[in-house]
C-alpha cells in the first residue's frame, strides 16, 4: 500500500545512504508510513479549522474591533471611539427594557418547559405500548420552523379575534391583552418556545431516566417507598447531570431569542412600547434598521457576556437545587446543541 | 492485492459490531414496573393533542377565507379553500415561493453534507489519531459551542456586502459549512464505536492512514453521520436570523419567505397559515420517514459520553 503515499519524506534528516538494499527499502516505506502517521491528523482536521477560522473566529474578533469604532457604511471603515458604543448601549433605556423582556421570556419558557419535560419523560419511561409512536408524537413540534410556529401562535393569541380570547369570552372571562401588556406578550412568546422544545427535552431526559439502574427502584420498593417518593428520591437526583446540561443549552438558546418576537406582529419591531423587544431583536433594529454597525457589534459582545454570566449562574443554581445523591453510575450528559 | 481480504474482514467486523451493539441496547432497555395505567395514556394523549393542535389550527384557518378568523362561530371542520389559499401563496410575486423552496432544499442539503464531511474527518482525527495539541484543540472546539451566532453577524455582513454576495444563497451556505457540535458529536461516537485494535490491525496489514480512515472510520461512522446529517438539515432548514439579515425577497429561503407573508399591511391569515402549512410539508415528509432516527438521535446524544 506504500504506493498510495506519493511524496516520500525526501527532506527528512534520516536520508542517510545505506549500503544494503534490503534494509533501505524497509526504511523507505517505513519513513513514508511515519510521515503519513505524523501529518495525516492535521490533514483531517484542516478542512474544519480553515473554514472555522474564516467564518467563525475572524468575525468574532472583528466584532470586537468594530465595537470600538464608529462604523461608516459608505466608506466601509470605522474610526476609533473607545468605549463610546458600549456606553451608548448601556445608557439606552431600550436596552434595559430588552434585557428585562429577554429574561422574562427566558424564565417563562425555561422553568415550565423543564417541569413539563420531566413529567412527560416520566410518562414515556413507563411500560407503555407502541413506544415509538408516543416518542415521535412528542417530537412532532420540533420539525416546524420557529417562524411558522410564531405565525400560528400569534394568530391564536390575537387580541380581538384570537382563539384563546374567544374561548376566554365564551366561558365568561375577560379577554387578555396579549399584545398590549408586556407580561402577557411574554407568556405568548414563551408558549411558542415551549411548544417547540418541550418534547425534545423530554426525550433527552427520557434517555437519562432509562440509564438509571432498576435495582434502585426495587430496593426502594422493598423499603416501602411509594411511586412519588421514588420519583423525588431516585429519579430527579439521578437526572442531575442531564438537567444541568438541558438548562445550560436552554439558557444559551433562550437568551438569543429572535424568531418568535420578530414574528409576533406584522411590524416586527418588538411592540409599540417595546413590550416584547428582546436583545437580539434590538441588535437587529440597531444594525439593520438604523444601520449602525458599531453599536450593533458592541451589543453583540454585551449579549455574549450576559450569556456567559447567566450560564455560569444557572450552572451553580442547578447544582445547588438538585441534590447530588452520590455516584449513581449515571453517565454524564453530553452537549447537544441544535438549538437556535 | 494481498491486503484486500483482511481489510474486507475489518469492514465487516465494524459493520456487524455496530448492528449487534444497537440490537443489544434495545434488548436490555429497562422496562419499569407493570403495564402503564390508564392515566399515563390520558396524560400522553393530552401531550400529543397539544403537539398536533397548532398544525390542525393552521389547516382550519388556512382552508377558510379571510373572514374565517373573525367568525366567532367558526366551524371546527376545515373549509374547502386550502388549495386556493396555497395557490395564492405560490403565485404571490412578493413571496417568491418556488425559488424559496429550491433555496431551502439546496442550501440545507449542501450544508448538511459539508458538515458531515468536515465533522467526520476532524472527529476521526480527534477520536483515534494521536497528534500534538489534539486535546487543547478539542477543548477549544467544545468551548466555541457557547458562542452565539450574533457575535459574528456584523463582520460577516460587511464581508459578504464587500463581495457583493448579499441576497445570494451562498452567503448562508458558506458560514454554515462547519459545525463545532458536529465535530464533537463524531469524536464522541468514533471514540466509543471503534476499538483501537481494529485500527492497529489495519495498519499492520499495511493500510495507509487514508485507507484506514476510509475502511474503518467511515464504515463505523455511518449511523452517527446519518443522524448528524438529519439534525443539521432540520436546523439549516429552520434557520432564520442570519438568512433574514443577508437574503432579500428576490431569493429567500422558506422561513424568510414566510416572514414576508406577514409583513403586508393587511394580513389575510387564511393565506398566511396556508403558507405556513405549505412550507412545513417538506419537513413533515422528512419526519414521516426519519422521525424514528431523530428520536433515537436525541436519546443517544443524551446518554452517551
Amino acid at each position: 500500500m506504500t504506493s498510495t503515499a506519493t511524496r516520500p519524506a525526501a527532506s527528512g534528516p534520516a536520508d542517510r545512504p545505506s549500503p544494503e538494499r534490503q534494509p533501505r527499502v524497509i526504511s523507505f516505506s517505513h519513513r513514508v508510513s511515519k510521515w503519513d502517521l505524523k501529518f495525516s491528523p492535521y490533514l483531517y482536521i484542516s478542512p474544519f479549522f480553515i473554514v472555522f477560522a474564516i467564518v467563525g473566529l475572524f468575525p468574532i474578533a472583528y466584532t470586537a474591533v468594530i465595537s470600538f469604532q464608529n462604523w461608516d457604511l459608505v466608506r466601509n471603515s470605522g474610526e476609533f471611539v473607545g468605549f463610546d458604543q458600549y456606553i451608548w448601549i448601556l445608557q439606552n433605556p431600550q436596552f434595559w427594557t430588552a434585557l428585562r423582556n429577554t429574561f422574562s421570556i427566558f424564565l417563562l419558557s425555561t422553568v415550565p418547559q423543564l417541569i413539563l419535560a420531566v413529567f412527560i419523560a416520566a410518562m414515556l419511561d413507563r411500560n407503555i405500548r407502541s413506544k415509538t409512536f408516543w416518542r415521535m408524537g412528542v417530537l412532532l413540534p420540533y420539525v416546524m420552523a420557529p417562524v411558522a410556529v410564531a405565525l400560528i401562535f400569534s394568530n391564536m393569541f390575537g387580541d380581538n379575534h384570537g382563539l384563546v380570547n374567544n374561548i376566554l369570552t365564551d366561558i365568561g372571562l375577560q379577554p387578555i391583552p396579549w399584545h398590549k401588556d408586556p407580561f402577557w406578550s411574554h407568556v405568548a412568546i414563551a408558549t411558542m418556545v415551549n411548544f417547540r422544545w418541550t418534547g425534545y427535552n423530554a426525550l433527552i431526559l427520557l434517555a437519562a431516566m432509562q440509564a438509571i439502574p432498576r435495582d434502585y427502584y426495587e430496593a426502594a420498593t422493598v423499603d416501602g417507598a411509594g411511586a412519588f417518593r421514588q420519583f423525588t428520591a431516585i429519579t430527579v437526583p439521578s437526572l442531575r447531570p442531564t438537567l444541568i446540561f438541558v438548562i445550560i443549552t436552554s439558557t444559551i438558546g433562550g437568551l438569543q431569542i429572535f424568531d418568535e418576537p420578530r414574528m409576533y406582529d406584522n411590524t416586527g419591531e418588538g411592540g409599540a412600547a417595546q413590550q416584547w423587544l428582546t436583545i437580539t431583536l434590538f441588535l437587529y433594529n440597531i444594525g439593520w434598521r438604523e444601520w449602525n454597525f458599531g453599536r450593533a457589534a458592541a451589543l453583540a459582545w454585551i449579549l455574549f457576556l450576559i450569556i456567559l454570566v447567566i450560564g455560569l449562574i444557572s450552572l451553580a443554581v442547578t447544582r445547588r437545587l438538585v441534590r447530588d445523591e452520590g455516584g449513581r453510575g449515571v453517565t454524564a450528559p453530553r452537549r447537544k446543541g441544535f438549538r437556535r | 492485492m494481498s491486503t484486500t481480504p483482511p481489510i474486507a474482514m475489518v469492514e465487516q467486523t465494524v459493520a456487524t459490531a455496530g448492528i449487534a451493539e444497537g440490537r443489544g441496547r434495545n434488548r436490555t432497555t429497562k422496562i419499569r414496573g407493570h403495564r402503564a395505567g390508564f392515566w399515563v395514556y390520558i396524560g400522553l394523549g393530552v401531550v400529543i393533542v397539544s403537539a398536533v393542535f397548532p398544525y390542525y389550527w393552521s389547516f382550519l384557518i388556512g382552508s377558510g377565507d379571510s373572514t374565517t378568523i373573525n367568525d366567532p362561530n367558526m366551524s371546527w371542520i376545515p373549509g374547502g379553500n386550502f388549495i386556493a389559499n396555497a395557490l395564492s401563496v405560490v403565485n404571490d410575486p412578493a413571496v417568491n415561493f418556488w425559488p424559496a423552496l429550491w433555496n431551502s432544499i439546496y442550501s440545507s442539503t449542501l450544508i448538511a453534507a459539508a458538515v458531515v464531511v468536515t465533522s467526520t474527518l476532524a472527529g476521526w482525527a480527534f477520536a483515534k489519531l494521536r497528534f500534538r495539541g489534539s486535546k487543547a484543540l478539542l477543548i477549544f472546539v467544545v468551548a466555541t459551542m457557547a458562542v452565539p451566532m450574533q457575535l459574528g453577524v456584523v463582520p460577516l455582513y460587511i464581508l459578504f456586502a464587500d463581495l457583493g454576495w448579499t441576497g445570494q444563497i451562498g452567503a448562508i451556505i458558506i458560514p454554515a459549512l462547519t459545525s463545532a457540535f458536529g465535530v464533537f458529536w463524531m469524536t464522541q461516537y468514533l471514540q466509543q464505536s471503534v476499538p483501537d485494535e481494529l485500527i492497529e490491525a489495519a495498519r499492520v496489514d499495511g493500510a495507509s492512514m487514508m485507507r484506514t480512515f476510509w475502511v474503518v472510520g467511515v464504515t463505523a461512522a455511518r449511523p452517527a453521520a446519518a443522524m448528524l446529517f438529519l439534525f443539521t438539515f432540520v436546523g439549516a432548514w429552520n434557520n432564520f436570523f442570519w438568512p433574514f439579515i443577508v437574503l432579500d425577497r428576490q431569493s429567500p429561503t422558506l422561513p424568510v419567505a414566510l416572514s414576508l407573508l406577514q409583513s403586508n399591511y393587511f394580513v389575510d391569515y387564511s393565506i398566511v397559515l396556508a403558507g405556513v402549512l405549505l412550507s412545513t410539508i417538506p419537513l413533515l415528509i422528512l419526519f414521516a420517514f426519519a422521525g424514528k432516527q431523530l428520536v433515537s438521535g436525541i436519546m443517544a446524544g443524551a446518554v452517551k459520553g
